[in-house]
């Protein structure tokens, strides 16, 4: 610090104390409001008239139908984009080539559009007035309004993530370690299986983590598609809307409450993956 | 050349073409088999005109909000350290891992007349569930980890010595952060301001439960798209949709024209 500042600095260092507690209160505030009193609301509404209640709402059958149905969506969007968000993230993060950020592009398009309009799109594809929709009514096909259809919208909604979350990771490693590979000998497969997937393991932990909670979560598109069908094509979050709009408010929130618990099971894999990452870094940066 | 080159461009390319491109396609072409005034009838419909107004208003609100308060958020993450700031830091996510159905029955429990905070809202007057005023809260739950996430990293690697030339010249905490700092980060202040627009448009799952749906006041266009799909009017929902898209698209647009803003930026400071 220079000579002139010093006479100032306690008084100036007491105005920035008051300015960053004030601050911190300020957001501090901000997010228990709009992220931890709703978060909090679930499992409260979910537990108010008990855990007999609690748990009574879980094993109807309904409900039941409905994890069911969850699950097996999430079994299959999500491996489907585990092995094409890694073929998109190695395409797009070590290669280069004309149109890649066309590309890019299109991969992100799923974040941009409405839930709604993807689910209408679905439709006007695959539905009885769509485009396949005489061929597959033909062959007695059907994925509008059936389970097909749920797990196809959703795949397109969660198709950025795993994506998203591995091409910075991928392009922070740069490529000399798979090109060493290759000159010492190593086929394309040992490559990335060997070199690359140690280095992004953490990574695509957590895009997994993320895609599986929004595959289970997918609530617009689904809608649009599902037809609503008790027991055959009603998923968790669509459950949630019927009993809330029955009036069955606490029944409601404690099959939301699976969902919230996988979200928070989410932002505690997200906690774990940073703090390895800031651990990496630390002890990367202290070698070099 | 590292190997895979052909295999994983041909996977990506395809899982883009049938799963994005096709569907979103048949929409485009769909609303293209109405004739120019049937199509500009449906979308120009009173109710429809304020379905989007509902829908870009209150993205707009939303966003404007979330760039304050994401702005102070990433502020404090990043540069001050205080007990429970980690755990602050991970709750950013919540609203990308909740489900929006969750958040919308919880945001709408939580205001509604009964609700912990609607209830002392109500003693001052105050209603925002069921109203378009619901709808801003809604979208500000969704829209604030695009803000923070897009400020938080340009925050952190801001180089200190900017802001001591600053103060050596004898500009206070103020007069820095609005004349070096903001202007710095204003690519990525705009980036999570259209991330949160763009998804604030589209949003469905979290806005219905709490904006009580009344048309002409508080029903949104994604909403107004399933009313038409119900009553069986395939054509006049995919006009209202292929508007939505339009603006998608065009959203997206603009965040890739900004994020390369920032990196030349980046580039040219490095």
């Amino acid at each position: 610090m220079s000579a002139p500042t010093v006479s100032r600095q306690p008084r100036a260092g007491r105005i920035e104390g008051i300015v960053r507690r004030v601050l911190i209160l300020c957001a501090c505030l901000f997010l228990l409001v709009f992220l931890v009193l709703p978060l909090c609301v679930v499992f409260a509404e979910a537990l108010r008239k008990g855990y007999a209640a609690y748990g009574a709402a879980l094993v109807t059958p309904d409900a039941w139908a409905a994890i069911r149905l969850t699950l097996l969506t999430a079994a299959i969007s999500v491996p489907v984009n585990i092995v094409f968000g890694v073929a998109a993230a190695w395409v797009i993060a070590k290669h280069e080539f004309r149109g890649k950020s066309v590309l890019v592009t299109l991969i992100d398009l799923p974040f941009a559009v409405s839930p709604v309009v993807a689910g209408l799109a679905y439709m006007l594809v695959l539905g009885a007035q769509g485009w396949f929709g005489p061929w597959l009514l033909e062959h007695n096909v059907k994925i509008i309004f059936a389970v097909p259809g749920i797990i196809l919208v959703t795949t397109f909604v969660t198709l950025p993530l795993v994506a998203r979350e591995l091409i910075p990771v991928m392009q922070a490693q740069g490529t000399e370690q798979e090109e060493a590979a290759v000159v010492l000998g190593a086929r394309g497969w040992q490559v990335f299986r060997r070199v690359t997937l140690p280095n992004i393991r953490m990574g695509l932990i957590y895009g997994v983590v993320l895609c599986n909670a929004r595959a289970m979560g997918e609530f617009g598109a689904v809608s649009v598609v599902s037809g609503h069908i008790r027991g055959l094509t009603n998923t968790i979050p669509l459950h949630v809307e019927i009993l809330y709009n029955e009036y069955q408010i606490q029944a409601g929130f404690a099959v939301a409450s699976l969902l919230a618990l996988v979200a928070l099971l989410t932002l505690v894999v997200k906690s774990v993956v940073a703090r390895w990452h800031a651990r990496s870094y630390e002890t990367g940066s202290s070698w070099t | 050349m590292l190997p895979g080159f052909r295999l994983t461009l041909g996977m990506t390319l395809f899982q883009v073409g049938v799963l994005v491109l096709l569907p979103l396609a048949a929409l485009a072409l769909k609303a293209g088999t109405l004739s120019g005034a049937q199509f500009l009838a449906d979308v120009t419909a009173p109710r429809v005109l304020a379905a989007y107004r509902v829908s870009f208003s209150a993205a707009l609100g939303a966003a404007l909000i979330n760039v304050v308060f994401g702005l102070l958020v990433a502020w404090v993450l990043v540069r001050y350290r205080f007990p429970g700031r980690r755990l602050l830091d991970t709750l950013v996510d919540l609203p990308f891992a909740l489900p929006t159905a969750v958040a919308g029955i919880s945001l709408a429990a939580l205001l509604g007349p009964q609700g912990w905070l609607g209830r002392e809202l109500a003693v001052a007057g105050i209603k925002l569930a069921y109203t378009p005023a619901g709808i801003v809260v809604a979208l500000i739950f969704i829209g604030l980890p695009f803000v923070v996430r897009s400020i938080q990293p340009v925050l952190e690697d801001f180089e200190p010595a900017l802001e001591e030339a600053a103060a050596s010249l004898g500009a206070g905490g103020g007069q820095t952060f609005l004349r070096v700092i903001l202007p710095a980060l204003m690519p990525a202040v705009l980036t999570g301001f259209a991330m949160a627009f763009a998804r604030g448009v589209g949003e469905y799952g979290s806005v219905i439960f709490i904006a009580g749906n009344m048309p002409m006041v508080s029903e949104i266009a994604p909403l107004l798209i399933l009313v038409k799909l119900e009553q069986f009017d395939y054509a006049g929902a995919s006009a209202v949709a292929v508007v939505l898209l339009a603006a998608s698209c065009a959203m997206l647009l603009v965040i890739n024209g900004l994020q390369f803003w920032q990196r030349r930026r980046h580039g040219a400071a490095a």
